[in-house]
C-alpha cells in the first residue's frame, strides 16, 4: 500500500497530461474525415472507452481466477474495485456510440450483434456489482462474484468477433488488421494517446478504490472484534 | 471560433459525446476519492477508540517505565 501510494500522484499527473495531449490532438490538430466530417472526433472517446470496457472485464476475470485458485485476497479486491470503472466505461462506449450512430448510420440503436453484446456486458457489470452488494461476508461474496466474472468473460470474444461472425451495422476491425491499420496516421495518433490516457486513468482510480476496499475490510474486522467484546 | 464549435453541423453529437465521457470519468474520481477519505476517517476513529490497542499501548508504556527504573537502579 505504501509503494502504490507513492506512485499515485505520478499516475494521476500522467493521466491528466495524456488526456490534455489527446484532447488537443484529437479536437484541434486532427483533420475532419472526408466522409464522416467532424463526427470522426467521437472516435477519440468512443474507442478508448470501448477498449477499456473489455480490457477491465478481462482483468477482472483473470483476477477472479487467481482469487478462486490461490485464494489471494488482493486479487478479489482488485476485481471488485475494477467493476464500477468498467461499468462506467461500458456506459460511455454505448452512449458515445449512439451519438456517433445517429448522424452516420441514421439511427441511435440497432439490435445487431456488436451493440447487443456490449449492452449485455453492461448488464453483467451491474449484476457483478449487485452480487458483491447483496452478500455481507466478503469471502462468500468474493467467491460468488468471481464465478460470475468467469462465466461473464465468455461474452468478451463474442463482442470482439461479433463484427466478423455476423452482419452488423458496426464496422469491422480497422486497427489490428493484417497489412496494417486502415486508419490514417493523423486519426490514429490521437486515438492511441487517448487509449493510453484512459488506461492510466483506470490504474489510478483502481488503486484508489483498492485502498478504500482494504480500509473498509479493516473497519469490518475491527467492528467484529469490538462486537465480540 | 464559433464555426469550430459548430463541428460542421454535428455539434449536437460531438460535444455531448465528450461531455458524457467527461461526466463518467469525473464521477468515478469523485465517488472513489470521497469513499476513500470517508473510510480513512472511520478507521482512524476506530483505531483510536479500540481498547485492545489502548491496552497494548499501556503495556508498552509500563514496559519502558520498568526498564527505565531498571537502568536508574543500576
Amino acid at each position: 500500500m505504501r509503494v502504490s501510494g507513492a506512485f499515485l500522484p505520478w499516475l494521476a499527473a500522467i493521466t491528466a497530461a495524456l488526456l490534455a495531449w489527446g484532447l488537443y490532438d484529437g479536437l484541434l490538430v486532427a483533420p475532419p474525415d472526408y466522409q464522416q466530417g467532424e463526427t470522426v472526433r467521437i472516435m477519440y472517446v468512443h474507442v478508448p472507452s470501448a477498449y477499456l470496457s473489455m480490457m477491465i472485464f478481462g482483468t477482472m476475470a483473470f483476477a477472479s481466477a487467481v482469487a478462486l485458485i490461490w485464494r489471494h485476497p488482493v486479487a478479489d479486491i482488485a476485481a471488485k474495485a475494477s467493476a464500477p470503472i468498467g461499468a462506467g466505461m461500458t456506459a460511455a462506449a454505448l452512449a458515445t456510440g449512439m451519438l456517433w450512430g445517429q448522424p452516420m448510420w441514421g439511427t441511435f440503436w440497432v439490435w445487431d450483434a456488436r451493440l447487443t453484446s456490449m449492452l449485455l456486458l453492461f448488464f453483467i457489470y451491474l449484476g457483478y456489482m449487485a452480487l458483491w452488494a447483496a452478500i455481507d461476508d466478503p469471502e462468500r461474496a468474493g467467491k460468488a462474484a468471481a464465478i460470475l466474472a468467469l462465466v461473464g468473460s465468455v461474452n468478451l470474444p463474442i463482442i470482439h468477433f461479433s463484427v466478423e461472425w455476423w452482419n452488423t451495422l458496426h464496422q469491422g476491425p480497422s486497427v489490428l488488421v493484417s497489412g496494417g491499420s486502415t486508419i490514417e496516421g493523423p486519426f490514429l495518433r490521437p486515438m492511441f494517446i487517448m487509449i493510453g490516457a484512459y488506461t492510466v486513468f483506470y490504474f489510478t482510480v483502481l488503486i484508489w478504490r483498492m485502498h478504500q476496499e482494504i480500509i473498509a475490510r479493516r473497519i469490518r474486522s475491527l467492528r467484529l472484534l469490538q462486537a465480540q467484546g | 471560433m464559433a464555426t469550430y464549435f459548430e463541428m460542421g453541423g454535428y455539434a449536437w453529437f460531438v460535444w455531448p459525446a465528450y461531455a458524457f465521457s467527461a461526466a463518467i470519468m469525473v464521477g468515478l474520481v469523485v465517488t472513489s476519492l470521497t469513499a476513500l477519505r470517508r473510510d480513512r476517517k472511520i478507521l482512524d476513529a476506530l483505531e483510536a477508540a479500540n481498547p485492545r490497542r489502548a491496552m497494548r499501548r499501556e503495556a508498552a508504556a509500563a514496559a519502558t517505565a520498568n526498564s527505565e527504573e531498571a537502568t536508574s537502579d543500576a
